[in-house]
């Protein structure tokens, strides 16, 4: 064996060690964690949707109102009349 | 589409506990080595483990196929060394080193060779994949896992003046 695996078995021994005991609630306090950042998260995701929403409604309604597209009638000409 | 939801949350959480069933100790012990902590008294260890379970509980969707105890011990080391960055303030760290007694097998190493060593030695993570992990160069890596290592087979009396182990990094 090599000196430097030698040393890499010999720190390896070192860190195994005895495990430490696992406490019981470990998995149902993450859970109850996890759950929630899962519910924020789609609540998040929700509110993002539903602003993306009312700004595609409110862009629409006010397209409708103020049509853009049309040209606006004319100011600085007068009306040609009796020719 | 409620139906549809909870059988999905009661699935997640079953297949969930099963992985922290088997996962738990490893990680834990992990954890402990860490935080150089007892192995009877490791609340840091603890709440750190448990916030990167939650962590993994919270993807669990989104996994596809990877090996969740990979993705809870990638964060696992990333929550690490962002808190011992912020407990131990970057620069003054050597200054402070010590303060806070630790009193685990690597109680005489600082925050970032204990991360590398555990990783590298003890979870058997390569050495190119634990620099990218943390944002350092493997070069970099393999010195301090190196000096880790001298540390952790030769180390320093106690009580001796620390500035002797004062290395610039």
């Amino acid at each position: 064996m090599s000196p430097v695996s030698r040393r890499e078995a010999d720190v390896r021994r070192i860190l195994d060690g005895s495990q430490p005991s696992v406490p019981p609630d470990l998995c149902t306090e993450a859970v109850r964690r996890g759950g929630r950042m899962l519910r924020r998260r789609r609540a998040a995701r929700r509110l993002v949707w539903l602003l993306l929403l009312a700004a595609a409604v409110a862009f629409v309604v006010w397209m409708s109102v103020a049509r853009p597209w049309v040209e606006p009638p004319s100011e600085t000409t007068p009306p040609l009349t009796g020719w | 589409m409620r139906e549809r939801q909870a059988s999905r949350n009661a699935r997640r959480t079953r297949e969930f506990e099963a992985f922290v069933a088997g996962a738990g100790g490893r990680l834990l012990h992990t954890a402990t080595l860490l935080t150089a902590e007892p192995r009877n008294g490791n609340p840091r260890a603890r709440r750190l483990l448990t916030a990167s379970l939650a962590h993994t509980y919270a993807v669990w969707d989104r996994l596809h196929g990877e090996d969740p105890y990979d993705r809870t011990r990638q964060y696992l080391a990333v929550r690490f060394a962002r808190g011992a960055w912020h407990q131990y303030g970057g620069p003054v760290r050597v200054l402070l080193r010590g303060r806070a007694v630790p009193d685990g097998v690597l109680r005489n190493l600082t925050p970032q060779e204990r991360l590398i060593l555990v990783l590298r030695m003890y979870e058997g993570v390569a050495e190119e994949q634990a620099a990218a992990l943390l944002g350092l160069p493997a070069e970099r890596v393999r010195v301090i896992c190196a000096r880790a290592m001298a540390t952790l087979l030769h180390p320093p009396r106690e009580g001796a003046a620390p500035i002797a182990k004062v290395v610039p990094s």
